[in-house]
């Protein structure tokens, strides 16, 4: 190294270049493929998937081996004049949760995307593999760059990567939800990027270390993080800043549709927990951080009612994509510190993390289950799934298993995190978030269970297929969805901040009240609000219950008639615009406030 | 008032201007130039700040100079990618809105 490094965050670390290898892997397979064109983009991208999981098992390794973030300065130059790239336990096991979902991804793909022999090359798989690959090095980049302009950077690639996988299939409807979610994200990002201006502006760096140690509260800084978490929040997905997501996850298909949901919002809201957590912990305030629980709140409120009033099931999965984002930011609250007036890295972090990671794999298995049925039966309609329980078993079991792991089940990644959220509720004394929290685990119980429900039901007729559906694909959803109902029971401590106490898999009967809590409620909530076809209505046990729950549920239906046309009015570009910019005003004057 | 601070007031003025374009107009084309003219705004407060960053003996500060020219590029990609589909959205529909897109989305064009 040229020059001498003062200080340990300083140095590149033993193990640094696995960080650049993970960035540059999958980069160097998207020049490969398209050096060797269409009919080779497949196989390259299948053999970079391998690759990419050992660098991230060894950057596993090493971080543990280490104790401490891995760090690589680029060029052997230290910041402030140099970039760093840093992981710590959090950017290492979002990497992990990634490259797995990336790799079951490539494995699910293979059927829908395959370019055999004798046939013509066609521009929609070339296009995915390169994409596929685009994203995965772009989230990569975010997980692990140092400062916030790589991150800008980072985050305009993923966002490059995700918009054309929305259209592969070149439909208009398709294209014109790549449209509005290119056009709201780039929205979301030149609010982000006034934001770093600012802070270089008072600060003369953007490192993330530096940063953190240099920031006070003044007006221009306060400024900058409203600006920031609010184009962030935008590029999440946050309600009331949803407007591009129902169409754009639901009109993709169905391998894209699971790493968009699963990964790509993501991103975003990685950068929003390392600007909270790490550049500015004590500026947000409690008040800001309230604020962002209360979004998150409505967004489970408003995802999960629209989602049980859909007809198709990959709106509702897309809608259920909004209501999980809504429970991400739950644990804003939580991880305040009221002695020390700052955001700590505690429990509360670490549930937030594990439930971002636990609705990637569940929410790709549940897509992807999605997509092995329509290609079956020819449609979604959720009242038409009938007889689908019995005819593709081995989805519906994915769905199932996804769904299960979604809500909470032991020892799910799931149930661990909502463990972690409701002592951190405790601790806090919160405990309207405790209440948000389980309600949570109650809305995804009740459009699961909707959906389960009409796949198990039996035919009217019996249920032809168009197409036979791959042993690999259906073994890639299981799989996935397996992995999240798990991931509980993976060794957390040495990269999360869990405390000591939480138990990975409780006692039989506390599991079995875990679960039946969100099941019954979610059973009440879905026959409350679901679909329901005219043939499940007539049977004798169905007349029973619509006889005892007709007036509460009319009351409810016109309560989520509100909710729908509320986020009619909010898939409006005016609407969302004017909410967009109350939203930076309101955070601005709470981070003000809490000073 | 100072050059720098003049430079700064400019750049939040095209700032406000591209907002209100991108969020009350209507057409895409008209959105992505509103995008540019945001972008315009933010690079010229990179300007001020670079000026007014300057160590002794320097016009400028280059970090911020640097960054711009980064971000010149994000944002011509953006624009490139944007108007891409704008034009295969007026080929296959004639027209270029995005209205009624949730009605649509994740229809089967194959389904009666």
């Amino acid at each position: 190294m040229p020059y001498p490094a003062p200080g340990l965050d300083q140095a590149t670390t033993s193990g640094g270049f696995l960080l650049v290898l993970s960035v540059v892997v999958p980069v160097v397979g998207i020049l490969l493929a398209f050096a060797a064109g269409g009919r080779r983009a497949e196989r390259i991208a299948l053999a970079t998937m391998p690759l990419g999981l050992v660098i991230v098992a060894a950057i596993l390794v090493a971080l543990r081996r280490a104790d401490a973030p891995l760090i690589y300065l680029l060029g052997g130059w230290a910041p402030p004049l140099g970039l760093a790239l840093r992981a710590d336990g959090l950017s290492v096991v979002m990497m992990a949760i990634t490259a797995i979902v990336i790799g079951a991804v490539g494995v699910f793909a293979r059927a829908d995307f395959a370019t055999p022999h004798g046939s013509v090359e066609a521009r929609a798989p070339f296009a995915f593999w390169i994409l596929l690959l685009a994203v995965w090095g772009a989230l990569n980049t975010v997980f692990v760059g140092g400062d916030l302009f790589t991150l800008y950077v980072a985050l305009e690639l993923l966002t490059f990567a995700a918009v054309p996988l929305v259209c592969l299939d070149g439909r208009a409807e398709t294209l014109q939800a790549a449209l509005r979610y290119l056009i709201f994200a780039l929205l979301g990002s030149v609010l982000y990027l006034t934001g770093t201006v600012l802070l270089y502006g008072g600060y003369g760096t953007l490192d993330i270390v530096l940063l953190s140690r240099r920031v006070v509260a003044d007006p221009a800084t306060l400024v900058a993080a409203a600006l920031m978490t609010v184009g962030l929040l935008a590029k999440t997905a946050l309600f009331p800043l949803h407007l591009w997501l129902p169409p754009a996850h639901a009109g993709a298909p169905a391998a894209a549709s699971a790493v968009l949901s699963a990964l790509v919002v993501k991103g975003s809201f990685f950068i929003v927990v390392r600007l909270w957590f790490d550049v500015m912990p004590g500026l947000p305030g409690l008040t800001a951080a309230q604020l962002l629980a209360v979004l998150g709140a409505a967004a489970i409120v408003v995802g999960s009612v629209v989602a049980l009033r859909q007809e198709r099931l990959k709106l509702l999965i897309a809608y259920s994509t909004l209501a999980q984002i809504g429970y991400l930011f739950l644990m804003f609250p939580l991880a305040f510190d009221a002695a020390s007036a700052r955001l700590a890295s505690g429990g509360a972090l670490a549930g937030g993390v594990l439930q971002a990671i636990s609705h990637a794999t569940a929410k790709a298995a549940m897509f992807m289950s999605a997509g092995l049925i329509y290609a079956a039966l020819g449609h979604d309609r959720i009242t038409g799934l009938g007889g689908i329980g019995r005819a593709l078993p081995v989805s519906v079991l994915a769905f199932a298993l996804a769904g299960a792991a979604l809500l909470g089940m032991p020892p799910s990644g799931a149930y661990l995190a909502k463990e972690l959220l409701l002592q951190a509720a405790v601790e806090t004394e919160q405990w309207w978030w405790a209440v948000a929290v389980q309600a949570g685990g109650i809305f995804t119980g009740s459009y699961v269970l909707l959906v389960l429900a009409h796949a198990l039901a039996s035919a009217d007729e019996p249920v032809t297929l168009r197409v036979s559906v791959s042993r690999m694909q259906e073994a890639a959803a299981l799989a996935l969805a397996l992995c999240s109902l798990l991931l509980g029971l993976l060794p957390w401590h040495g990269y999360l901040p869990i405390p000591d106490g939480i138990a990975p898999t409780p006692p039989a009967i506390a599991a079995l009240a875990f679960t039946l809590w969100p099941v019954l409620g979610g059973l009440a909530l879905a026959i409350l609000l679901g679909r329901w076809s005219v043939r499940l209505a007539r049977i004798s046990s169905g007349r029973v219950v619509a006889a005892t729950v007709g007036s509460p549920r009319r009351a409810a239906l016109a309560l989520a008639g509100t909710l729908e046309r509320l986020d009619d009015l909010l898939s409006q570009w005016l609407a969302a615009g004017l909410a967009l910019l109350l939203l930076a005003i309101l955070f601005g004057a709470a981070m003000l406030a809490a000073q | 008032m100072s050059a720098t601070t003049m430079f700064g007031l400019c750049g939040a003025a095209i700032v406000g201007l591209g907002l209100y374009g991108l969020i009350t107009n209507p057409q895409p084309l008209r959105k992505i130039v509103a995008f540019n003219l945001i972008g315009s705004g933010v690079f010229m407060l990179f300007g001020g700040v670079a000026r007014r960053g300057a160590a002794a003996g320097f016009g400028g500060d280059p970090v911020p100079q640097a960054l711009v020219i980064t971000g010149v590029v994000v944002a011509f990609s953006a624009t490139a990618l944007a108007v891409a589909l704008l034009l295969r959205l007026f080929e296959s529909t004639g027209s270029a809105s995005l209205r009624d897109s949730m009605a649509s989305a994740g229809t089967d064009p194959t389904d009666p």
